[in-house]
């Protein structure tokens, strides 16, 4: 029976989270690789969606290149990239084996955070297990919201803290690339761009793990093609728990969405764009009625505030000042604020977090109003978002 | 040309030194003030930071005049090697070695304020925080040397130097009460 | 050319603002916010002196894109 054939009969039950064992990677050449990678249309699934071949290329350029397999998934409401290292680590690490074989590196690194216990042992016993030509070692990081971006993680590795920097990683010959873009990179060399495009819209092509919390069933991770739609998404995780507000689509650098906006758009950024939104992560929320979606965004806001690193004034001084304005519901000071601190820092942080605290005030503009005269829709209402709780850089 | 033992090599000598003293007071004084945003009377806060980046190179200046015209001099008795190693010596005991240190220490952090653009943040401004070891080093080589103790001018000067020190350092240590780390940002 | 500001490096000092309003603007913070079109060159030497005049080096001259 073909690979492919192989391959379409696990298929059935989701590619990266099926179980399924890993396989040798065929002995193809580097440009041949890469030539299947660029036809298959990855992207990258850590949030940024960049194209990989693309990436790929700039880092086969470098003199010692070195492969970095991230992660470190520091958004705290996210946690797909953990359930793919806990329930198939060896897919990871034949990605890592395949991207090493492009760019021609002969190190690897899987970097993920400290707190990790269980993904760190499976990951340690699958890495014992191998036996690769490359040399592939596990590296913890800090648990930190910015830790995963690239260069804080590259600064973090020679051993500075996890704070990104102005280094762009794949001009310094380091290949960072999420772990389940890597685990799709070792599908690829094995099944072939067609058999990755058979899933997927045309434009966004591709299965992607969306972890999926607040008023469902079963919150948890699922594998689902591109272009689902998003109701058949919360049915995979059980339904709905009680009337949806607002799903907050892409994580804390995301966008809130009134659900009846959401609920019948395929899961693409092509639909989202429009909205405003992006995938990101993939990490989607569930607002139910009956909470307050902006006691929860304070929350969020005051988390991102305490997470930047501290090395650019319009974040350390905007983003509390954001969190602060949000917390006193002065609108104005928000659309004052929001020029001062997008765009103005070393990174993305101060950026998602101007996204989503402007997209708070859009969606939840009848509930400011509200808290204005002394109502509330959930002041009792446990909260939905999870916030992280680490406090060293290194 | 002046004969090496003309007094007013001498003379030259101890008066470089007590500019170059004056003059890296001030530099210190300038440099903690540029770091606390100092606006000086109406005029723009650069002011500060070019003021204590020209008075250096004059300092420099002086200390040049003092190093040479000490080692011209055939009363003081300074060779080239004391000027730079410090070591103690029979005629000063440790004070010149601490002349000596002092000039290492500023010669470190001059240069290295030369060719900033090719050293990283780091490394320049460790090497630049030894500018707060090397005052203290030179002030106490200008009044332990001997040579100018009982002139009231000079003790004067002395201590008008060291109250400047003093005023301003705690001034610098007060803004480390404020939270890090850009605890300095705000446009006050 | 045009004047940009690492962010990391800068640690709002203001002098870059003062030399040169017509180019740089303070947020509310004391931190610079430079207008994105190129020096003329009238104004080159003046955006040379600015940059010397950052006591944290942040800031840089570059070749206008294109």
């Amino acid at each position: 029976m073909s690979a492919v054939a192989v391959a379409r009969r696990w298929d059935e039950r989701g590619r990266l989270l099926a179980g399924v064992d890993h396989g040798r990677v065929p002995g193809f050449s580097r440009a041949e690789l890469l030539a299947e990678i660029e036809a298959s249309g990855l992207t990258g699934r850590g949030g940024a969606a960049f194209p990989t071949a693309r990436k790929l290329a700039a880092v086969a350029r470098a003199s010692r290149p070195v492969v970095i397999a991230n992660g470190t998934e520091g958004e705290p409401a996210s946690w797909k990239d953990k359930v793919l290292l806990a329930e198939s680590p060896h897919l990871v690490i034949d990605g890592v084996v395949v991207a090493a074989r492009i760019v021609g590196a002969n190190n690897a690194v899987l970097a993920i955070g400290r707190a990790n216990r269980r993904v760190l042992g499976r990951l340690s016993r699958a890495l014992a297990a191998r036996s690769d030509r490359i040399d592939i070692h596990i590296e913890t990081v800090p648990d930190r919201f910015v830790a995963g971006e690239e260069s804080a993680l590259l600064h973090v590795l020679e051993g500075g803290p996890a704070k990104p920097t102005l280094k762009r990683p794949y001009e310094h010959g380091t290949l960072v690339q999420n772990v389940e873009t890597l685990a799709n990179l070792g599908l690829i060399a094995r099944y072939g761009a067609g058999w990755f495009r058979e899933r997927g819209t045309p434009e966004e092509p591709g299965t992607v793990l969306v972890t999926v919390l607040g008023a469902v069933r079963t919150p948890g991770v699922v594998e689902v093609d591109l272009g689902t739609p998003m109701r058949d998404v919360i049915q995979r995780v059980g339904g709905l728990t009680a009337l949806p507000q607002a799903f907050l689509v892409g994580g804390y650098f995301g966008t809130w969405l009134s659900a009846h906006d959401v609920l019948d758009l395929p899961l693409t950024n092509a639909a989202l764009k429009p909205l405003g939104a992006a995938l990101g992560a993939r990490t989607i929320a569930v607002l139910p009625q009956g909470a307050c979606g902006l006691a929860e965004s304070s929350r969020v806001a005051r988390y991102l505030a305490g997470e930047s690193a501290g090395q650019c004034g319009p974040c350390v001084f905007g983003l509390p000042a954001l969190a602060d304005a949000l917390e006193t519901l002065d609108v104005e000071r928000l659309r004052r604020l929001a020029p001062q601190v997008f765009g103005r820092g070393a990174c993305a942080h101060p950026n998602g977090a101007t996204r989503f605290v402007a997209s708070a005030v859009d969606v939840f503009a009848d509930e400011i109003e509200g808290h204005r005269v002394g109502r509330c829709t959930g002041p009792a209402h446990p909260p939905v978002l999870p916030l992280g709780a680490s406090s060293d850089w290194r | 040309m002046r004969s090496l033992s003309d007094p007013a090599v001498w003379y030259l000598m101890r008066g470089s030194g007590l500019v170059a003293l004056i003059l890296f007071t001030s530099v210190v004084v300038l440099g903690i003030a540029t770091t606390m945003r100092f606006r000086p009377a109406r005029m723009p806060r650069f002011v500060t930071l070019g003021l204590h980046r020209s008075v250096s190179l004059l300092a420099v200046v002086f200390l040049g005049i003092h190093i040479a015209t000490a080692i011209a001099d055939s009363y003081a008795k300074v060779g080239v090697a004391q000027v730079v190693v410090p070591l103690p010596s029979a005629k000063y005991g440790l004070f010149l070695g601490m002349g000596a240190l002092s000039l290492d220490l500023i010669a470190a952090v001059v240069l290295t304020s030369l060719v900033r653009r090719h050293l990283s943040q780091r490394v320049w401004k460790g090497i630049h925080w030894l500018a707060y070891a090397s005052w203290p080093v030179a002030f106490l080589h200008s009044v332990g040397i001997g040579t100018d103790k009982a002139s009231g001018w000079f003790v004067d000067t002395a201590v008008a130097c060291a109250s400047a020190i003093v005023v301003a350092v705690f001034w610098r240590l007060l803004a480390l009460r404020r939270p890090y780390p850009k605890y300095l940002g705000a446009s006050s | 050319m045009k004047l940009r500001v690492n962010p990391i490096l800068c640690d709002g000092y203001g002098h870059c603002a003062e030399l040169m309003p017509e180019h740089v603007e303070l947020d509310e913070w004391g931190y610079p916010i430079i207008r994105g079109e190129a020096v003329g060159r009238r104004l080159e030497p003046v955006a040379r002196q600015v940059v010397k005049m950052c006591p944290r080096l942040a800031l840089s001259l570059e070749k206008s894109a294109r």
